[in-house]
């Protein structure tokens, strides 16, 4: 186990004593602890009651070199929240984020420059995290300058066809003076993956980088951000609403509902045996050509409004094996053995309260996901 | 809905033949769609499935003659083989045949072509956010549907079927009233499922209906659609890029390319043996739930440039199993195999004259596109 919501989360030497021998490669080099999101709405009515929307609750995890993490949900889970607390875009409203061990401070520009040196993001839609009046070198040679990456057009030139070709754009000298509108969907999003890269990054927060991508050129962008990973051991968070990508592409995978995380692990331990009922539902719900097309599904609907969210575990009002508790508070964490846990009465109370799991009716087995 | 009496079990419901789609631009000719033929049968759900680019959303367009300048068909006939109850209104002569004949959509005259839209073809665009009028209430955008197609019912007979049409998609009746904004993702895409249905069409036509849903809704969606066909008898066109979702849907599928159809086979036949090397590579370029974790190339390059497409089989660039022959000759749709001839396929390696070899395996495919994955990895990443 490497990845997982660090419970007591104050000091990253904690957190690392936690992990099994066989999978831990070194210390997190990011890390979220009990991190919070909420956005102020704006007052309809002049002396109401102030209103948020409860993004994000309680998020933790940890990124390691060479390893990815796969945030999994729906849209409305928090999962793009998440990404953007960790790039800085946002600041929490509560936790904190530590960078290789110490606690990440101020929203200053020197701040964040210092931060963006090491920490990258990787936008969804190529088509917009591209300027279309700059060609490709200018995308890739501001990083290089800002960060004192390159201190001649010569090293600038060499540096970014080192870039160009690490992301398989070749001939890299063809590539250097074109524009945006000049590539293909898949290009583009190598050039921004690149653009990431030029800053010499330790983590990538790759928010759905392949999802707006053609099918076909999917996997070569997914393979080329596993060579990043594998290769050139980058600590990737990668954010997707495939279930299936995730088991592909990461080594473990954290399922968010409704900004709550609800279960975690590697990634064919959660994904084979799920255990939360929200997680049962996305697979039974992932296309799958072996099953026929009328499976029934255990729940319906959609992900609830996040100003006024339901109380406890904010799936409650969906889920098949919903209990009276379930309304009154959110579960703790169980650990189910060999990294895999989850936040559900159904298999304990969590590391809360006392072992009262089988207090509660309907405890044991839930219906399999599949 | 079920006269089935007239029909045949062999007769087609739509035939679409050799039809041809260009759009004029000024830096050339766009050749959409080239020389495409696929038939739909009654009560079928034909999934027609492609890149962006290949050519899908145009041949939905151009069944339905949606298509506006600079589109221009150049070429070809959609036959609809209508009920002979319904042949009359179709056709110039306003006799019922005594056999049905045929009537080619794309020659229909506008009035005709009125009264063979939605009761007859009905079309689920892609993007519920834009296929709804935001200003309008969802009841008013169904009635005027059938106000405009049924001009003798009334008022009280139009507000009723609506509601009726509501509950059958999974929406309740109070939700007449509501706009577009207050409906969530899923409950537009019904809604607009819901009027496709007003006037009990043979044809419905989706494109993209799920892609802009998440996964829990979009299967809520697909169930809905399956329990509508086996209900009302309907047939579907579906379109999408998503191939392992028509897996699951669709009875026949027709894989396309660079606006030519490349590959037609039922479901079971495309997840045994896709025969086209496009097919295998699209088919295995979706990571799988279950089952060994194992690397996966997906398909080397992009798809081509439709001004320029290039010559013999335009998949040929990208294709690790070209040869000579495919740079040069266009391979058409034909019997991927003598023993079923069901199943068709555009590609060389299935024809004895161009080829002696045995057609390629699943694991000659899998190798074949390895070895290019890995040559050109060795190649970009220096």
């Amino acid at each position: 186990m490497s990845i997982e919501p660090l419970r007591r989360g104050a000091d990253a030497a904690a957190s690392t004593s936690a992990l099994s021998p066989s999978t831990s490669p070194a210390a997190p080099v990011l890390e979220a602890v009990h991190l919070r999101k909420h956005f102020p709405v704006r007052q309809l009515r002049i002396g109401g009651a102030p209103q948020a929307v409860h993004a994000v609750e309680d998020a933790s995890l940890a990124l390691f070199p060479g390893r990815a993490l796969a945030l999994v949900g729906e849209s409305g889970s928090g999962k793009t929240t998440v990404a953007r607390l960790l790039a800085r875009l946002y600041e929490p409203t509560a936790g904190s984020i530590l960078f290789r061990g110490k606690p990440v401070k101020g929203y200053n520009r020197a701040a964040l420059l210092a931060y963006r040196r090491y920490v990258q993001v990787i936008f969804q839609d190529p088509f917009s995290s591209l300027n279309p009046v700059h060609d490709v070198r200018y995308h890739l040679s501001r990083p290089l300058r800002v960060h004192g990456h390159a201190h001649s057009r010569a090293q600038e030139t060499e540096q970014v066809l080192g870039l160009l070709s690490r992301v398989n754009l070749s001939p890299a000298e063809q590539f250097i003076g074109k524009y945006p509108h000049q590539l293909s969907g898949g290009q583009r999003q190598r050039v921004a993956i690149a653009r990431a890269l030029a800053v010499r990054p330790a983590v990538l927060l790759a928010d759905e980088p392949v999802s707006m991508l053609d099918v076909s050129i999917r996997l070569d962008v997914l393979n080329l951000l596993l060579r990043l990973k594998d290769q050139e051991r980058q600590a990737i968070l990668f954010i997707t609403h495939d279930i299936a990508s995730a088991r592909y592409f990461a080594e473990d995978t954290l399922v968010m509902y409704a900004g709550q995380m609800v279960e975690g692990g590697p990634s064919d331990e959660v994904i084979q045996h799920p255990k939360h009922p929200y997680t049962q539902l996305l697979i039974a719900a992932a296309p799958d050509p072996d099953r026929p097309v009328n499976a029934p599904l255990q729940a319906r609907g959609e992900i609830p409004s996040l100003i006024s969210p339901p109380s406890g575990c904010r799936f409650h009002p969906r889920c098949p094996h919903a209990m009276p508790v379930c309304r009154e508070r959110f579960p703790g964490r169980t650990d189910l053995g060999a990294g895999h846990w989850t936040n559900c009465f159904l298999y304990g109370e969590g590391d809360t309260g006392s072992t009262a799991a089988t207090t509660h009716p309907g405890a044991g087995s839930p219906a399999k996901g599949s | 809905m079920s006269d089935g009496v007239f029909q045949g079990a062999a007769r087609p419901l739509l035939e679409v033949r050799h039809v041809s789609v260009d759009y004029r631009a000024e830096n050339g000719t766009v050749h959409a769609l080239t020389d495409v033929s696929v038939t739909l049968e009654r009560g079928q759900i034909l999934g027609l499935a492609g890149e962006s680019g290949s050519g899908k959303s145009t041949l939905g367009y151009a069944i339905t003659r949606l298509l506006k300048p600079p589109a221009e068909i150049t070429g070809g006939e959609v036959l609809y083989y209508p009920k002979a109850s319904r042949h009359a209104e179709l056709t110039a002569t306003g006799a019922t045949p005594p056999t049905a004949e045929p009537v080619d959509v794309l020659k229909l005259t506008p009035g005709h072509l009125r009264s063979l839209r939605w009761k007859e073809l009905a079309i689920v665009f892609q993007s519920a956010m834009n296929a709804l009028n935001p200003v309008i209430d969802i009841g008013a955008q169904i009635t005027d549907v059938i106000r405009t197609h049924q001009p003798k019912l009334n008022r009280r007979q139009r507000q009723a079927r609506a509601v009726e049409l509501l509950r059958r998609v999974g929406i309740a009746p109070d939700r007449l009233r509501s706009y577009p904004h207050e409906l969530s993702g899923g409950m537009r895409q019904r809604a607009i499922i819901a009027i496709a249905l007003a006037l009990g069409p043979e044809v419905i036509i989706m494109d993209e209906p799920t892609t802009a849903l998440d996964v829990v809704v979009q299967r809520e969606i697909l169930m809905e659609i399956i329990a509508l066909r086996n209900e009302l008898e309907f047939s579907v066109i579906f379109i999408t890029h998503d191939l392992s979702l028509l897996l699951e849907i669709a009875d026949k599928v027709a894989i396309m390319y660079a606006g030519r159809v490349v590959e037609v086979a039922t479901r079971e036949e495309l997840k045994q043996h896709p025969r086209h090397p496009y097919s295998y590579g699209m088919l295995n370029s979706f990571p799988t739930l279950y089952g060994p974790r194992r690397r996966m190339t997906g398909i080397p390059g992009s798809p081509p440039d439709l001004r320029n497409i290039p010559r013999g089989c335009s998949f040929h660039p990208r294709c690790p199993l070209a040869f000579a022959a495919c740079r040069t000759d266009l391979p058409l749709l034909r019997a991927a195999a003598l023993q079923d001839a069901g199943q068709l396929v555009a590609c060389h390696l299935y024809d004895p004259r161009y080829t002696s070899a045995e057609p390629p395996t699943a694991q000659e495919f899998a190798a074949r596109y390895e070895a290019v994955y890995a040559e050109q990895g060795a190649g970009r990443s220096l």
